[in-house]
Parts: structure tokens; C-alpha cells; sequence
């Protein structure tokens, strides 16, 4: 630490060299944690401590089919299971096409089988005895300037009531949070009760989309699946059960590859970062070439000018890097909100710590693999052939 | 005064800036053939010119001692157009897929309000009606030529992942062969009829498992056979195709279908057929031209691509910049002596600026070139599949077009352009005396 101040210093030696390396640094580090940012709301939704332990049953046709209602019990027969929950997919839309966001007709037991979303009890309370009571995520309200006690219309055109309207009614009850920052996407659902949906519909009376199932142990997850499975193999409704993680991964995989993507324009993005500050930092070696010598003179030893030079190129990377990916989480968190939802998360989740640990560990890394080689150039320094100028 | 003078000069600088770098970004090529062609003249014929070209040939001619930093310049910009240009291709193409799809003498028919085939419905009379709009065209046989299409989601295996996806299973009635001219058989029959059979589009064979002609597949309890392979070259590329009758009571959707799509007599009856069926009390639909639809359905997912390419686009470009910037400084450093020797025996600032600006644009045109050589390289008509209209898989191949190269290398000269700018200036502001001392 005591030779901090030389480094820096060094690194300031030519102030506009240095600041417009520190740019370029800050806006590959800006894209590293923009693009990290959506995969990680394309990867990561389902790596929560809850997810683990929840399987997803859907119909083994196709995830859009809904399964009967009937198969609640004979799920909840099973051995292994502590809870099971269901919902329908509502699809429904506020006042505009282009207002739409996810929107799920929820048993009322849904809340138990995700404590990730947090609402306090008195709302708890009114949504379940309000038959057209309906919660919405923090996010989702905000964006519509909605409050408890509101009313709002969405319109399904697949879900006709019984008198033939669209049109839906809601009395808002109540709004979540979503204390995770990787599963902030999930604050622009808008959740309804089950009950009020068949009761009202014209069609498909008695289905519902997709079976939740909370394990008991998380161990028997492919024991557990495996017998929902056989519940219903060979009939109209076969199923497929499988865990959240996978299910959630399979969805987002038809998007495309988006971590191929993503890993493709950041290896692209680094191999320039890495050529354009290795020739700043070869410049700067070679201009202070007379200087290292100097240090060598005052009895610096070959490993302790190797350890400079490396220093200053990590500092160069940190310094930049920071910044960049600070900017990247204000950028995130301003574009978030406004960015349409693409299935079950939001396309961006604020950078998080663990991007801020792989960004750190890039920027030591980067910053080591630029400085090597100038590094290595000023340890082997010949003190008299550099004070001479050979 | 000194602010005053700060701030009119940045204010100089800055419109000397941006005003080229808009040009350069939207002027269609002729004008900057033109404006290329006018400097060609400028660097032979005047005196000035023929100045600029000979410092810069220097210029050029001592790149190979600056190997190094010259690259930093030719790579980033090559890192920013090759990310650009597979970024547009890949909006360019999926968009051009669907719109392929579309054309305008055909139209869908879909319920009122509905914005894709999957949220319509639309019963079997008013399908009836729909087909006997004078309008639709008459087949050989006297029988219009419409088609009610049912879409329904299908769950297969994909040969890649293994992992689940969603493939669009379209049924489509006697008038599909007649609506969809451009489709070709590549392989077997088409489906007979009143028979559990599917033909499978050509994309979709090579994008799930099982669907080889002679194969069956187990869907909503029933046993299909593939019996033929279809190449459309559009999105239906990328469904399977069934009888809507026998798709409809295998989903149990009864006899309703999610549009109708009809082969007008020409485009120009498309009007009348949208006003006949507006007047029609017993119907509430909307109609669209299949071009209009496809092209609907395609907007949103390009735009996104587009906003999300540029962006990532501009950000490289601005490190780019910084990375230019820097060699070029450095560049003009190292000649700081010969450069002040060359003011001293009469050569004019502006000459000098030229040169660097040349030199610079230079090394940028190569970087945007190679950049968008090696995309066009690797990515064109690479095939990628994304989740389309349907909730299903939709295959598209990227395209890399002549325009997209264009104005890949429209970028690279204006980042260039910004990073050779202010190194010119400063070339051209040294002292002279100062320069001759340097060492």
C-alpha cells in the first residue's frame, strides 16, 4: 500500500493518454454489466433458494393446454409432496395491445408456495376474501400509476365470461415486493383469483394451466415427478412435471441462445479492450524507461518493478471497470422498468453482486494479462543500457 | 472574455464534429460518392491537396513501425461493425422471413380485435361466408379458394438440446396448395384428407427430432405420421402442416378455426373484400392483407433486435473512439519533428490536418471492412430460431445484405473521422519551434 501513491502517479503521467483509456475501459465494463444483466434475467430467475424445492407440471402436448382440475387430489395423494398450488395463464391486456404484461389466475394457496413475494397480511387478507380482488407487483403498479383500491379493466379476448365480454373487472387489493434483485421481473405480474375466473367463464370450466408442486425434500425431486407423471400417463392429459430451474431454462431457451449471444459480443468487446490498453500500457513502459532504470538505481528490486508495472495496469482496469460497471446498474435500473416483459422475467435484472464479483475478477485478470508483458520488459531492465538510453 | 472564448470555440468544435458525422451516418451513398469523388479531385489538382497527399503518404508509409497501436484502431472498429452488422442481420432477417410470408393478394381473416392467429376464433358458418365474398378467387373446380386455418402448439424434442421447444401445428383446408403457391414437396406426399397425417416444414425437420418422412409422433393422445416434407422458404417453413378438420377434433376444437385466409382475385380487390366483410352483419372481423400481417407480427421482435444492436453498437463505438484517439495523438507525437520540419519549409496546417484525417480513415476503413467481411463471412444465412407470434419457434436465417455491409462501413469512417479529428488539430496547432526541438 505504501507505494500506492507512486503507481498512481505513474499512471496519471500522461493525463490524456490515460483518461481516454480509462473511457474505453468504463464502456466495455458498461456493456459487460448491461449484457450480463440480460442473461442473467433469462438464466437466473430460477436459481432462488424457493425455486429449488418447486416442480412446474404442465401438459405434456404443449404448455399452452390446460390439465383438469381433477388431478389436484391424486397429486396431492402423493408421498414426498408438502404442498401443491395451481394457476391459469389469463394473457390479458390494459387498455392497450402493447400494455401487456403477465397476467395469472392464482388458487389461494399460491402465495404460500412463493415467500418470495411479499405482501402484508391485511392485503393477503383482502385477496383472499375479495372474489375480484387482484395483487399486483410493485414494478407493475408503478408503471400504471395504480393504487389499492383501484379498478382495473384488462381485456382477454380468449376468456370470454359467461354474457360473452372481454372485459374483466378487478378491484386491486394489494401490492408485492420482491426483496431478490435477480427476481425483481417477477414485480410486473398481475395475480387474480382462480376461483373468480371459473366461475365466471364461459369455456374450459374446471382446467387450470399448471400445477405447482412444493417438495417435501428436495431430494426426491425426480422420484416425485416421475409418479405425477404416471397419474395420468396414457390418458387424454398426460403431464410433464420438472423442476422450476429446468422449466424456466427451457422457456427462456426458446428465446434463443441468448448466453451464446451475449458471451459472443463480451469475448469480442474484451479481446479490443485487451489489445487497446496492453498498447497504453506498452507506451507507457516504454516512454518511463529511463524512470524504471532510476528506480532500479534507488535499490528497487527486479520482482518490485514487475510488481509496479502490473499494479498499474490493474489499477487502470479497477479504476475503469468500476466506473463502468457502476454506470451499468443506473442504466439498468432507468431502462427496466420501461422495457416490455419477454415471458416469465423482465429482459434485464439489476446488476447484482454476482456480476459485480465476475466483473472484478475480469478486471484483475484483464488487467494482469495487459500488464505482463510490459511488465516482464521493465524486470529485465538493464540498468545502465536504460539510464543510457540503448 | 476567456469563457466566452472557450465556449465559442468548443461550440466550433463541436458542430465541425457532429455536423460530418450525421452527414456521413444518413446521406444515401451517392452523396458521399459525390463528396469523395470532390476531395479525390482536391487532394490531385490544388495545391493544398497535393500537400496533404504527400504528408500523408509519409504518414502511411511509417504504419509498418507503428504496427501495434495502428491495430488497436483497425481491430476495435472491426469488434464495433462485426457486432453491428450480425446484430442488424439478425433483425434483417428474421424480418425478412415473415415478410416473405405475406403477400398482397392474399388475406387473413381474423376476429375482431385479435392481434395474432392464436387469440382468434372464428366459427365454422362465418368461415362459410367469408369464402363466398365475391372477391375470393374461384379454383379450377369452381370451389373459392379459402383456406380456415387452426394453429396449435405442439411440444417436441429439439436435435440440438434435447431439450423441449414449441412447434407450430397448422391446420389448413382444401385451398392451402392454392394459397400458398411458392410451396415445393421436397420429400414423400402431402397429407390425404380426413387422416391423422402431417407434412413437416422443411426448417422444423431439421429443427426437432422425429420428424423424418415414414415416422409417427404422439400428439394429444393420437398416433400422426409424417408423410411429407415441405420447403416454402418462409416462416411456415417452420410448422407442421394437418387437415384443419382432423387437427380441430384431435385439440377438440370443434369445427372452429383461428382465421380464414382467402387468394383474392387480385390485390386490388382487397379493399372491397375488407368493406364487404365490414358491412356483413352476422360478422365482427378483422382483415388484413397476409403481407400486413406477417409484417405486423414481425415488428416488434425487429425493432427490439435493431434498438438492442444499436445500442451495444454505440456504446463499442465510443471505446473505439478513445482507443483511436489515443494511437493517433501518439502517432502524430512520434512525427512531431518531422511534421513542425515540414510547417517550417512552407507546408500549411490544413495540409497537415488532412493528412491525419487521411491516415486515420485510412486505418478505419480496413478495420470496418474486415469487421464486416468477416460477419458476412460467418453469419450470413446462419440459421437461428427465436420464439415467433405463435408461441412457437420461428427458424430465420441471418442476413447480411450489401446495405447492412454499407453502412457497417459508414460507421467505421465516422469513428474514425471523430478519432482522427482532434489529433489532426493538435498536429496542425504545434509550434513549430517547440516541434523542431523535440527529441
Amino acid at each position: 500500500m505504501k507505494y500506492f501513491q507512486l503507481v498512481w502517479a505513474a499512471l496519471f503521467r500522461r493525463k490524456t493518454r490515460t483518461t481516454f483509456t480509462l473511457l474505453s475501459v468504463l464502456a466495455a465494463f458498461l456493456l459487460f454489466g448491461l449484457l450480463n444483466s440480460v442473461r442473467s434475467a433469462f438464466t437466473g430467475a430460477s436459481n432462488s433458494v424457493a425455486g429449488a424445492s418447486r416442480l412446474i407440471t404442465v401438459s405434456k402436448i404443449s404448455m399452452t393446454m390446460s390439465l383438469p382440475k381433477s388431478l389436484l387430489e391424486r397429486i396431492e395423494a402423493q408421498p414426498g409432496i408438502a404442498e401443491v398450488t395451481y394457476a391459469n395463464w389469463f394473457g390479458g391486456i390494459y387498455q392497450d395491445p402493447k400494455n401487456f404484461f403477465p397476467s395469472q389466475a392464482v388458487a389461494d394457496n399460491f402465495l404460500d408456495l412463493y415467500p418470495e413475494w411479499e405482501l402484508p397480511t391485511d392485503q393477503r387478507k383482502a385477496f383472499h376474501d375479495i372474489r375480484t380482488g387482484a395483487i399486483v407487483g410493485a414494478s407493475l403498479a408503478e408503471k400504471y400509476h395504480w393504487k389499492i383500491g383501484d379498478k382495473v379493466p384488462l381485456q382477454a379476448a380468449l376468456v370470454p365470461q359467461k354474457d360473452g365480454s372481454t372485459t374483466w373487472t378487478f378491484d386491486l387489493v394489494g401490492i408485492y415486493h420482491v426483496a431478490d434483485p435477480n427476481l425483481r421481473g417477477q414485480e410486473n405480474n398481475f395475480y387474480f383469483n382462480w376461483n373468480y375466473l371459473d366461475e365466471a367463464r364461459q369455456i374450459d370450466k374446471g382446467t387450470v394451466g399448471w400445477y405447482v408442486i412444493k417438495l417435501a425434500d428436495r431430494n426426491v425431486a425426480d422420484q416425485v415427478a416421475g409418479a405425477v407423471d404416471a397419474l395420468s400417463f396414457d390418458s387424454d392429459h398426460e403431464t410433464k412435471t420438472e423442476s422450476e430451474q429446468a422449466f424456466t431454462a427451457a422457456f427462456a431457451g426458446q428465446f434463443g441462445d441468448i448466453g451464446l449471444i451475449v458471451g459472443a459480443i463480451i469475448g469480442a468487446v474484451f479481446f479490443t479492450l485487451v489489445l487497446l490498453t496492453g498498447n497504453t500500457m506498452a507506451q507507457a513502459v516504454r516512454e518511463r524507461v529511463p524512470e524504471l532504470a532510476i528506480l532500479k538505481t534507488l535499490g528497487f528490486t527486479n520482482r518490485g518493478v514487475l510488481a509496479l508495472v502490473l499494479a498499474e495496469s490493474v489499477l487502470l482496469l479497477v479504476l475503469g471497470g468500476v466506473v463502468g460497471l457502476a454506470l451499468a446498474g443506473v442504466v439498468v435500473n432507468a431502462l427496466r422498468t420501461s422495457l416490455p416483459a419477454m415471458g416469465p422475467t423482465s429482459p434485464m435484472v439489476p446488476v447484482g453482486a454476482a456480476s459485480w464479483v465476475q466483473g472484478l475478477c475480469l478486471m484483475v485478470v484483464v488487467g494482469l494479462i495487459v500488464g505482463a508483458l510490459p511488465a516482464v520488459r521493465g524486470m529485465r531492465l538493464k540498468i545502465v543500457d536504460a539510464l543510457s538510453g540503448r | 472574455m476567456n469563457t466566452q472564448r472557450i465556449l465559442r470555440s468548443s461550440a466550433v468544435t463541436s458542430t465541425a464534429l457532429i455536423v460530418p458525422v450525421i452527414l456521413l451516418l444518413v446521406a444515401p451513398w451517392w452523396v458521399l460518392v459525390a463528396a469523395a469523388a470532390a476531395f479525390a479531385v482536391w487532394l490531385a489538382l490544388t495545391r493544398a491537396g497535393r500537400q496533404s497527399l504527400s504528408i500523408a503518404r509519409v504518414g502511411i508509409a511509417t504504419l509498418g513501425q507503428r504496427l501495434g497501436s495502428s491495430s488497436v484502431v483497425v481491430i476495435g472498429i472491426a469488434g464495433v461493425v462485426g457486432v453491428l452488422v450480425a446484430l442488424l442481420a439478425m433483425a434483417a432477417g428474421f424480418e425478412a422471413t415473415l415478410a416473405q410470408t405475406g403477400t398482397d393478394d392474399t388475406a387473413i381473416v381474423l376476429r375482431a380485435g385479435a392481434q395474432a392467429e392464436t387469440n382468434s376464433i372464428v366459427d365454422h358458418a362465418s368461415a362459410q361466408i367469408i369464402a363466398q365474398a365475391p372477391q375470393v378467387l374461384q379454383s379450377e373446380h369452381g370451389h373459392p379458394i379459402a383456406s380456415p386455418e387452426l394453429v396449435v402448439i405442439a411440444t417436441l424434442p429439439k436435435r440440438t438440446t434435447g431439450l423441449d421447444a414449441n412447434v407450430e401445428l397448422r391446420g389448413v383446408g382444401e385451398g392451402a396448395w392454392d394459397l400458398h403457391r411458392n410451396i415445393k414437396l421436397i420429400e414423400g406426399r402431402q397429407f390425404s384428407p380426413g387422416l391423422r397425417e402431417l407434412m413437416a416444414g422443411k426448417n422444423a425437420h431439421e429443427q426437432f427430432k422425429g420428424l423424418d418422412v415414414g415416422s409417427t409422433l404422439k400428439l394429444n393422445g393420437q398416433l400422426w405420421t409424417i408423410v411429407g416434407l415441405f420447403d416454402s422458404s418462409d416462416s411456415h417453413n417452420s410448422e407442421l402442416w394437418g387437415d384443419s378438420p382432423v387437427v380441430g377434433a384431435t385439440y377438440r376444437r370443434g369445427s372452429n378455426t383461428n382465421s380464414v385466409v382467402v387468394r383474392l382475385t387480385d390485390a386490388a380487390a382487397f379493399d372491397a373484400f375488407k368493406a364487404g366483410l365490414a358491412s356483413d352483419p352476422r360478422l365482427k372481423v378483422d382483415v388484413l392483407t397476409t403481407r400486413d400481417y406477417y409484417n405486423r407480427q414481425s415488428e416488434t421482435m425487429g425493432r427490439l433486435i435493431r434498438i438492442v444492436g444499436t445500442t451495444i453498437a454505440v456504446i463499442m463505438a465510443i471505446g473505439a473512439v478513445f482507443g483511436a484517439l489515443n494511437t493517433m495523438y501518439a502517432a502524430v507525437s512520434a512525427r512531431a519533428r518531422e511534421i513542425a520540419t515540414l510547417r517550417a519549409i512552407g507546408f500549411r496546417g490544413g495540409a497537415v490536418i488532412v493528412s491525419v484525417l487521411l491516415e486515420t480513415m485510412l486505418l478505419a476503413l480496413l478495420g470496418g471492412a474486415l469487421g464486416a467481411m468477416l460477419t458476412w463471412a460467418v453469419f450470413d444465412n446462419y440459421s437461428a430460431s427465436t420464439l415467433g407470434m405463435n408461441f412457437s419457434q420461428v427458424v430465420f436465417s441471418f442476413r447480411v445484405s450489401p446495405s447492412l455491409l454499407w453502412s457497417g462501413l459508414k460507421w467505421a469512417l465516422a469513428i474514425g473521422f471523430v478519432g482522427g479529428v482532434f489529433p489532426a488539430m493538435r498536429a496542425a496547432r504545434m509550434s513549430v519551434t517547440a516541434g523542431l526541438r523535440e527529441m
